[in-house]
């Protein structure tokens, strides 16, 4: 694995590598000294071209465990709102010998421009990017749920993919990052995934994808889930016409308090209820639903640095200089 | 002689017969060093220094009733405290289990199948300080075959093994790689 | 053949025989060119004062015509000048190219499309035939002064925004009306702006996964139904600049049976890449109207080979390399065309044996220079007739290598792509612009009026 950009690329086996030593760095997070000494010496640069301030303190937090330099660039209000280019910036890291870029960046593709133009050598994380894709999220969602599923198969997590797990995705799918790297990644992990949305929030061509697609949650939801997977909505959405009005959309396709009392009468006593944060509450879901015993938003977030820290070690603790030589001359011959 | 194949450029050096009597040897060193049982924790370095932990804890048992191997036995992997992750490539980490007495104030006792340039012990060295702080930390391996390249010692050897830098040394147990259970020395290139 | 100018003459004295020329990839002949003009045609001609030029393989077709050509000057000559867009026309077989209205400022009065056509007149590689704006500013909201364009020494009879979309439907009927006064014709990029708001690539399955801003064919295909109808409604004469979907296609093929005036355009990239190169991010692929899908590229070509689509425009678009070494919602759109656009048409139409070297004539030549009006342009290849023709070696295999080009842009998305057919000699007025594969020299204009 030279880069990180998607989960659209990524298969099984590097997926469960990933959130098998995932849970390798988890223990460390128990441990009296939570630090690790693998990535000494290497720099991460945290090279954010849009605020946001979770994703980047996780990134941080798990550069530093593993004993990393951590450099923060906060593209937003310096040179590079300016008017200086990507191409510039990232010839500017490789001049500092960046051995990683975690990019989050407003344009679909950013991260897999900085990672295929030439301009720079270092690993490229994509930690988020437009209405693209955000891998380490669904990562750390999949980790979230692999946890949940093993507990109820009493199977060890390490090695696991979620076969049989039954996934609903409800929200804006549209302008979704998260929706789009979870439906590649949870398909190739073998869970079965039903998109819920207005149909103005679906792109056109999600016929194409690998899940189910629902305009009704509570249809979904009666259906069975093992895991409610709510997004977050845009109250601007509704001036452009998306939907009528926030009333109207949460009572359609918000997990209110009646739909979290409706998992119990359902018979789904097990049902865990995911949210990437920040949540609107009282739109995309009750603030009863956000604090159930159901709710995983805060072990997401737990997740979230042992997952990170076990995709910046993966990228950056093996000698990619040769496994670059190799690919040389693999293609020279 | 062993069943298993050997290469025609290798030879056993300790067969399963040697490798048990070598362990119950080191069972008995054990328990003289630390002039009994109390406070002993073996750790086993991934693969096989594991096996070989848990086949000592059995030894030990045997002499000592008061032993319980299954709860003095603990994993520590070392992968992320090796000082070659970037000379090598990629290795995920494994888990590191530790006994449910943990190794404060311990007698820690890091098992491993051959000990060669010490870089190994030295990163279990830095993995046990993270996780706790032991009275003692002592080391035995199964095999000594020399190059050492830090300033390490064990305490309890099965064998010492002189061998040429060019040779491989290859302990093979039933735990990780049966049928195969001796040490074999292949030559160099 | 580095002997074609004899010395101590000027080089619109120069004459030229070609021998053994297949005429339209038909009949051989040789062909006798002086005094601007085919003096004569038929075998085992001779000339004493002529260069001789062994055609033997090669193909002779009258000199392409660009009605889609974006050369930046005046306003973005980091871009691209006339100068330099015009040598890259002339090394792809073009003798007259429409210049767009759309540099700055706008080609929007008389001033600046007689400043173009000068700037073409100077440089002397082929016909410069500025486009003037529909509207001022190509601001979409008052209309330039058509008039004073079509009156002007450029005798512009094209207008069009391109780039922009005369979307006020009153606005659109009234500029067609207006230019029947002068037999004007309206090419218009086909791009309802609300629903492109942002638009980043083809609507669909691609764009769904790529998380990129779709533009629906729907915002391409509502404007041409709407601007078909207009046309026939006041009667006046359409053109549809680079049509890039099957809907399109239908919807023009309706017009026209219904006789509708209407001619259509598209480019040579239309007519192969499709969407699934978005994939890179890569924005050398980023072009208006966006690669479409692969249903889209076979009804365009089907809709070449049957007339309904009547011509090709390279809509050949320089920019700088900073405009295209970026994220690919920050990078400008277009692509390079001039150089290649011969090369692709064969590729995809005449070597899948959709249309004829004749069919590449009329769409490259005859058609491009009826619609815009060029007398001296679009004619036979036959004695008495204006020399403005190319010879092409329908053999050659070469790797386009956008460094090595003409034109100062580098966004050519062929790059790296062998193709077929090369331009070996290209005359311009008699004279030779292109020889041997490579430039020669400039017509000389400083002696005509």
């Amino acid at each position: 694995m030279r880069h990180l950009l998607s989960t659209e690329d990524l298969g099984r086996g590097d997926a469960v590598r990933i959130l098998d030593t995932a849970e390798e760095m988890s223990a460390v997070g128990d441990r009296e000294v939570k630090k690790l000494p693998a990535l000494r010496g290497r720099t991460v640069v945290n090279l954010f071209f849009e605020d946001s301030t979770r994703t980047r303190i996780s990134f941080e937090a798990a550069a530093k465990r593993l004993s990393a330099d951590v450099i923060n660039f906060a593209a937003k209000g310096s040179s590079v709102s300016k008017g200086e280019s990507l191409k510039d910036t990232a010839q500017t890291l490789e001049a500092m010998s960046a051995d990683a870029v975690v990019i989050r960046h407003w344009a679909s593709g950013a991260p897999q421009r900085l990672a295929n133009s030439g301009w720079i050598d270092a690993a490229v994380v994509n930690a988020g990017d437009g209405t693209h894709e955000h891998p380490t999220q669904a990562l750390l969602d999949a980790f979230t749920m692999r946890r949940h599923w093993s507990r109820l198969n009493r199977n060890a997590s390490t090695g696991a993919d979620l076969t049989g797990l039954r996934v609903a995705i409800a929200g804006d799918v549209l302008h979704s990052r998260v929706a789009r790297s979870n439906v590649w990644l949870l398909r190739t992990l073998g869970a079965s995934v039903t998109l819920v949305a207005p149909p103005t929030l679906l792109p056109v061509g999600v016929e194409h994808w690998p899940c189910e697609v629902s305009y009704d949650l509570d249809s979904t939801l009666a259906k069975g889930v093992d895991a409610m997977m709510m997004l977050r909505v845009q109250a601007e959405r509704m001036n452009a016409s998306f939907f009528p009005s926030a009333r109207e959309y949460a009572r359609r396709w918000g997990f209110d308090d009646r739909r979290l009392a409706s998992l119990d009468s359902l018979g789904l006593k097990d049902t865990i209820i995911m949210h990437p944060g920040p949540m609107n509450r009282g739109l995309e879901i009750s603030s009863a639903a956000a604090d159930s015993p159901r709710s995983t938003v805060l072990a997401q977030v737990r997740n979230g640095v042992s997952v990170r820290m076990a995709a910046l070690y993966l990228l950056l603790s093996g000698d990619t200089r040769e496994e670059r030589n190799e690919l040389t001359k693999v293609s020279s011959s | 002689m062993s069943t298993s194949s050997t290469g025609p450029t290798s030879r056993v050096v300790l067969t399963a017969a040697d490798i048990d009597r070598a362990l119950t040897r080191i069972a008995h060193e054990i328990l003289e060093a630390n002039k009994g049982p109390q406070d002993l924790v073996l750790l086993g370095i991934p693969r096989r220094g594991y096996p070989l932990a848990q086949r000592l804890a059995r030894k030990l048992a045997a002499t000592d009733p008061g032993i319980d191997p299954e709860r003095i036995v603990g994993l520590l992997d070392v992968t992320m405290f090796r000082d070659d992750l970037s000379r090598q490539p990629t290795r995920a980490p494994g888990p590191t289990q530790l006994p449910s007495t943990g190794i404060d104030n311990k007698v820690v006792v890091l098992v491993d199948d051959v000990l060669y340039s010490g870089r190994t012990i030295r990163a279990a060295l830095d993995a046990i300080v993270d996780l706790g702080r032991p009275r003692v930390v002592r080391l035995a391996v199964l095999v000594d075959r020399g190059h050492r390249e830090l300033p390490i010692r064990a305490d309890h050897v099965g064998k010492n093994l002189p061998t040429a830098s060019a040779e491989k040394v290859r302990v093979r147990l039933e735990e990780t790689d049966g049928p195969a259970n001796d040490v074999v020395i292949e030559a160099g290139e | 053949m580095s002997s074609a100018n004899p010395a101590g003459q000027t080089p619109n004295a120069d004459r030229y025989l070609l021998r053994g020329a297949a005429v339209l990839g038909g009949e051989r002949t040789d062909l006798l060119i002086g005094d601007g003009v085919i003096l004569e045609t038929g075998t085992g001609l001779s000339d004493a004062r002529a260069a001789v030029l062994d055609a033997d393989g090669l193909v002779v077709l009258p000199g392409m015509v660009d009605v889609h050509t974006h050369l930046r000057e005046p306003g973005r000559e980091d871009a691209e000048t006339v100068e330099t867009g015009t040598r890259a026309a002339a090394l792809g077989g073009y003798t007259a190219v429409h210049a767009m209205a759309n540099s700055s400022p706008v080609a929007d009065t008389a001033g600046v499309v007689e400043q173009v056509y000068s700037l073409g007149r100077a440089a002397g590689w082929v016909d410069v035939r500025p486009v003037g704006a529909v509207t001022v500013g190509l601001a979409g909201e008052q209309l330039a002064e058509l008039g004073a364009m079509a009156d002007s020494r450029a005798r512009v009879r094209m207008f069009s925004d391109d780039g922009m979309c005369v979307h006020d439907p009153v606005l659109m009927r009234r500029a067609l009306e207006y230019v029947k006064a002068f037999d004007g014709v309206i090419a218009q990029h086909a791009q309802e702006p609300r629903l492109t708001a942002g638009a980043q690539m083809n609507e669909g399955k691609v764009s769904a996964v790529l998380g990129l801003t779709g533009w629906p064919a729907v915002a391409e295909e509502a404007i041409i139904a709407r601007d078909v109808l207009l046309a026939q409604h006041v009667d006046s004469r359409l053109h549809v600049c680079h049509v890039s979907t099957a809907g399109s296609v239908d919807i023009i093929r309706w017009a026209k049976a219904r006789g509708i005036k209407v001619t259509a355009e598209v480019t040579p990239h239309h007519l192969w890449l499709t969407e699934d190169l978005v994939r890179s991010y890569d924005p050398v692929y980023k072009v208006n109207p966006p690669l479409r899908s692969d249903e889209d590229v076979t009804a365009l070509r089907e809709a070449v080979a049957d007339g309904t689509i009547d011509v090709i425009g390279t809509d050949h678009a320089p920019h700088p390399s900073e405009a295209k070494e970026c994220e690919w919602a920050q990078a400008a759109m277009g692509m390079t065309g001039l150089e290649t656009a011969l090369s692709v048409v064969q590729h995809t139409l005449v070597e899948t044996g959709m249309i004829s070297w004749a069919d590449f004539a009329r769409i490259t030549s005859a058609t491009p220079a009826r619609i815009g009006q060029l007398q001296d342009q679009g004619r036979l290849v036959a004695a008495g007739e204006p020399a403005n023709l190319v010879l092409v070696d329908p053999a050659a295999r070469w790797t386009v290598d956008p460094a090595a080009m003409a034109t100062k842009g580098r966004n050519s998305p062929f790059a790296g792509r062998e193709l077929p057919g090369a331009v070996k000699a290209t005359f311009f007025r008699g004279h030779a612009t292109v020889l041997d594969g490579a430039l020669n020299t400039p017509y000389d204009f400083a002696g005509e009026l």
